[in-house]
């Protein structure tokens, strides 16, 4: 008799549930999400540094400028576009908060430092996230669930070095070229707005621009649109390529919620990172 | 005994708590077409994705040349790999490239040829699957047939020695099925490559297969001929093979082999032992060289046409037909003897000299290109059948007394 009870305990607990389960669980669950989390940035971590020693393998160079030709130049319009208005409103703003103190002198300064230093490579990066990237899940996902991708293993094609490696040297070369013609578009924004429309003086404008910006204030605002580019082509692709290893859905619904997850977690990540490289170089 | 090229010892494999290949025993031999059948989902794909490494067994192991492909290094992986080439259920292509860009893949990204080289390889394949028009065209702007050829022109352009095929056919029409069949095992012929096919089309893939694997609830049940096959007793032939295999040959439209076989019992169980009746085999000579001129869609239309005027004469008196292989017709006449039937037989080789001939040259010349043409001959043999005599050894003895009936020439062309 007294076996049996003892037998039953275990048993008894899982159904009544035992005051230490009942703390344990919520925990259990997070650890779950931790380890999930870990695994993945460990997946994530292999597949980019796979992907990165594939660059250097012969016959990537046609595919490269593809690449290039996709992420840079066709992002180019979008990227002039959002520069020059960021720039005109930042003129705009700033004037307004300067010339309180009557130094509105110093838009130049403002304009031009606010783009190099944070604002060209974060929202380049954005950009190039909603233009590029989820154009990049999307692609690789269908790739992945009309097993294009099982093709390539097949045809013994290096998935990683056909579809991959390509685009993150792309984004390495892209990136700070697109930074580079944000800001510069940018600077003339906040020309149009601070000294076409508000009256500031041309030559003070660029006077500080030129005296304010320095060459390592453009060297970290490279830096940090090349970390934006691994950061942004190793979630995008990464989330493409392992669409078809969702449990949450499949086929053309998990390669949406792929996309979704690579444009959210890219700019999250980006601007995380942003934080984190400007504690750095700072 | 001879040694298999690829082996299953014990294959195991398990999705979840769905065990979906349970102690598979197979065996596949060089040169050869094997054709795996099975229901739909019993795990045939997981099984060839096995033999390509896209999968790998929970238990057992996969042997090529009696070696475990598990253990393999890296250099002898790389070998055995570069045999293999697949071909997809779905076909795969890479649909923002076209035709030219897809067959060319395989040769750019893992060969070190010259693009000359390339470009010639490319468009022998392109040709020979009479893709030639659509070679710069997108997937997406093609007809499923056509897909179909791109996938299979992409999967030999490598040339293989192992070419895995998965439901090469499906979504096809009967003729184009049969001409995909044709082309896989006209290919295999000039090529030796080993072929293995997962297919549903029965009786139409056991014209060109050399063994059958049958894999039901998980094993492996039958590995043979397909005339071993019809000896197998087994629930899975009641409940795959009845349930694939149509009343009508698809092709031709003729009696299956089965429904055949099952008429020709119930005519000869009503028939005295002393009682003769005849058949007659009919065959479609140069099959092969229609394909290479005229392509095998034609080639295909040809064999209905003739298909149709067989059944046709012959049903007028009592005679019923079937698709006896991939370019012959058995006919049963249960009702006539041999003198009788060689009447008939020349009345039917007069009519076709004088019309079906022309029939057949005119499917031949609306499908193909006109300026084409080949010469062809049909040939047919009678033999006298008997109660108690096999119907195999009456169809041997048939193809032994086959004449030409008629003959086709292009420079008597209308």
């Amino acid at each position: 008799m007294t076996t049996h009870s003892h037998d039953q305990g275990p048993a008894e607990n899982e159904v009544t549930g035992q005051p230490g389960t009942f703390l344990t669980r919520p925990f259990a669950g997070l650890g779950r999400k931790v380890i999930s989390w870990v695994d993945h940035m460990g997946a994530a971590t292999i597949f980019l540094g796979k992907a990165c020693i594939m660059i250097f393998r012969p016959k990537q160079i046609p595919g490269i400028i593809q690449q290039i030709y996709y992420i840079g130049a066709k992002s180019i319009t979008i990227i002039m576009l959002v520069g020059f208005f960021t720039g005109m409103v930042l003129g705009l703003q700033s004037y307004h908060a300067l010339v309180k103190f009557g130094a509105q002198g110093a838009l130049g300064t403002l304009v031009a430092l606010s783009l190099v230093r944070e604002l060209g490579p974060v929202l380049t990066a954005i950009m190039i996230t909603a233009r590029a990237g989820s154009a990049m899940t999307a692609e690789i996902g269908i790739q992945r669930i009309s097993e294009q991708i099982d093709a390539l293993d097949t045809m013994r094609i290096d998935p990683l070095k056909f579809l991959i490696s390509p685009r993150i040297a792309a984004a390495i070369i892209s990136f700070p070229l697109l930074t580079a013609l944000f800001d510069l578009i940018g600077i003339l924004g906040g020309f149009l707005s601070g000294v076409v429309l508000l009256g500031v003086n041309a030559g003070t404008y660029f006077h500080r621009v030129q005296s304010s910006v320095e060459m390592q204030d453009v060297t970290d605002g490279f830096i940090k649109a090349l970390v934006f580019a691994v950061i942004v082509t190793t979630v995008c692709c990464y989330q493409g390529y392992f669409t078809h290893m969702r449990t949450d859905s499949y086929g053309a619904k998990g390669v949406s919620l792929s996309t979704t997850s690579a444009v959210v977690l890219s700019c999250v990540l980006i601007l995380v990172a942003d934080y984190v490289v400007t504690s750095f170089l700072i | 005994m001879e040694t298999p090229l690829i082996e299953f010892k014990n294959v195991t494999k398990r999705f979840g708590s769905r065990t979906i290949l349970d102690q598979v025993n197979l065996k596949i031999y060089e040169g050869q077409i094997s054709t795996i059948i099975g229901k739909s989902g019993t795990g045939k794909s997981v099984l060839l994705k096995h033999i390509i490494g896209l999968l790998s067994p929970d238990e057992g192991s996969v042997l090529f040349r009696e070696n475990p492909i598990g253990s393999l290094k890296k250099s002898e992986w790389d070998a055995y790999r570069v045999q293999i080439s697949y071909m997809f259920q779905n076909n795969a292509l890479f649909d923002s490239m076209t035709v030219y860009d897809n067959v060319a893949l395989p040769l750019q990204q893992t060969m070190n040829l010259s693009k000359s080289e390339i470009e010639r390889r490319v468009m022998a394949r392109i040709e020979q699957t009479e893709l030639t028009e659509v070679a710069y065209k997108y997937p997406s702007e093609l007809s499923g047939g056509m897909q179909k050829r791109v996938a299979l022109s992409r999967a030999l352009v490598t040339d293989p020695t192992i070419v895995l095929f998965d439901e090469p056919t499906t979504g096809q029409d009967p003729i184009r099925k049969n001409a995909i069949l044709a082309m896989i095992a006209e290919y295999q012929r000039k090529l030796g490559f080993t072929a293995i096919l997962i297919s549903h089309e029965i009786p139409d893939v056991f014209f060109i297969s050399n063994r059958i694997l049958a894999l039901y609830n998980g094993k492996i049940v039958f590995q043979g001929t397909p005339e071993e096959l019809d000896e197998f007793e087994h629930p899975f032939k009641d409940e795959v093979i009845q349930s694939l295999e149509g009343f009508q040959e698809e092709l031709t439209g003729l009696y299956s082999q089965r429904h055949f076989k099952v008429r020709y019992q119930a005519d000869l169980s009503r028939k005295r032992r002393d009682e003769t009746y005849a058949i007659a085999l009919f065959a479609l000579e140069e099959l092969e060289a229609i394909s290479n001129v005229l392509g095998h869609t034609t080639a295909q239309q040809i064999i209905r046409a003739m298909g149709a005027y067989i059944d046709k004469h012959f049903g007028a008196v009592g005679g019923f037909s079937t698709r006896h292989s991939i370019n012959e017709f058995v006919t049963v006449l249960p009702y006539s003897d041999l003198d009788e039937a060689g009447r008939i037989l020349e009345d039917f080789a007069k009519d076709f000299q004088n019309q079906g001939i022309w029939d057949l040259e005119s499917v031949a010349q609306k499908e193909a290109d006109s300026t084409e043409c080949i010469n062809f001959t049909i040939l047919a043999g009678l033999a006298q059948g008997k109660p108690f005599v096999e119907m195999e050894s009456i169809i041997e003895f048939a193809k032994f007394r086959q004449e030409e009936i008629a003959r086709f020439q292009c420079e008597l062309r209308r």
